[in-house]
């Protein structure tokens, strides 16, 4: 297990994720966890990451009308993109709150929809930012360091 | 205690899983019916308790290195979903009990939760 990779990697995952397609969340986590345990990162910080990926995938499949996922893998983390037209969230502070939900029943009944999702996500990432625009959608980035030591000074 | 022993103590039926899958042991078992939480919660090797039955359980599964999963109340998944268990490796099996005697039958049997 490495806490950073001797080579340069350009590894970017790109997925698209249109409207209501809420399978491809699961779908993009699993994918990326393979890619990352061929990489011999630690199996705690690729949860981390897969954990962000289902959770901000899931947003975008629920909330907006389209958008797209995209991994990078840097030598000593990842950032994590989500981009989409939609909705917008009207108060990010409140978003962030667990329990606070806008989802249906529909999604509720899948087993999401709890108000989990963003603080999970920020509970897993060393560095979240979310600008979002009533409207128009909104673009998350969430990074995650390899090694401990990065993680607490990016955090 | 064995996934085959989990089997014949609740009087579950193998969805997907062969023989080998089924002698793997389990000592940890997490019960929920919400993603987030088995993504908050779930620790690897833990056998999962839902009475969720759509692909997100085997997805939720496969990310948090679950053993394998125990669907209650005599839930059935689809097809593709068991097909998906068999492809991620993750024993898949159903019981006509619900949640809380399936936890009290293994807690009884010392089979523990694990939370932080």
């Amino acid at each position: 297990m490495v806490d950073s990779l001797a080579y340069t990697p350009q590894i970017t995952l790109e997925f698209e994720i249109g409207e209501k397609d809420f399978f491809v969340a699961g779908e993009c986590a699993s994918r990326v966890k393979k890619t990352l345990q061929q990489l011999g990162l630690k199996q705690d910080v690729i949860k981390r990451i897969a954990i962000i990926i289902y959770e901000a995938a899931m947003n975008v499949a629920i909330h907006a009308t389209s958008g797209r996922l995209v991994v990078h893998v840097e030598p000593d983390a990842i950032t994590i993109r989500t981009e989409d037209v939609g909705a917008g969230i009207e108060d990010i502070d409140l978003a962030m709150k667990e329990g606070y939900s806008t989802a249906s029943y529909e999604i509720r009944e899948m087993g999401f929809g709890a108000g989990m999702g963003l603080s999970n996500i920020k509970q897993c990432s060393d560095d979240l930012n979310i600008e979002s625009r009533v409207g128009v959608g909104t673009t998350l980035n969430a990074r995650v360091f390899f090694s401990d030591e990065r993680r607490h000074e990016g955090a | 205690m064995t996934l085959q022993e989990v089997q014949e103590l609740l009087e579950a039926q193998v969805l997907c899983g062969n023989d080998e899958c089924l002698a793997r042991s389990v000592r940890v078992c997490f019960a929920c019916d919400l993603i987030s939480e088995m993504l908050l919660y779930l620790k690897p090797h833990s056998l999962l308790i839902t009475s969720l039955t759509n692909a997100h359980v085997i997805h939720a599964a496969q990310v948090m290195d679950a053993k394998a999963v125990l669907f209650v109340g005599g839930r059935r998944p689809d097809e593709s979903v068991v097909r998906s268990g068999e492809l991620n490796k993750i024993p898949l099996l159903t019981t006509m009990l619900l949640t809380f005697d399936c936890c009290g039958r293994l807690y009884e049997k010392g089979i523990r939760g694990d939370k932080q």
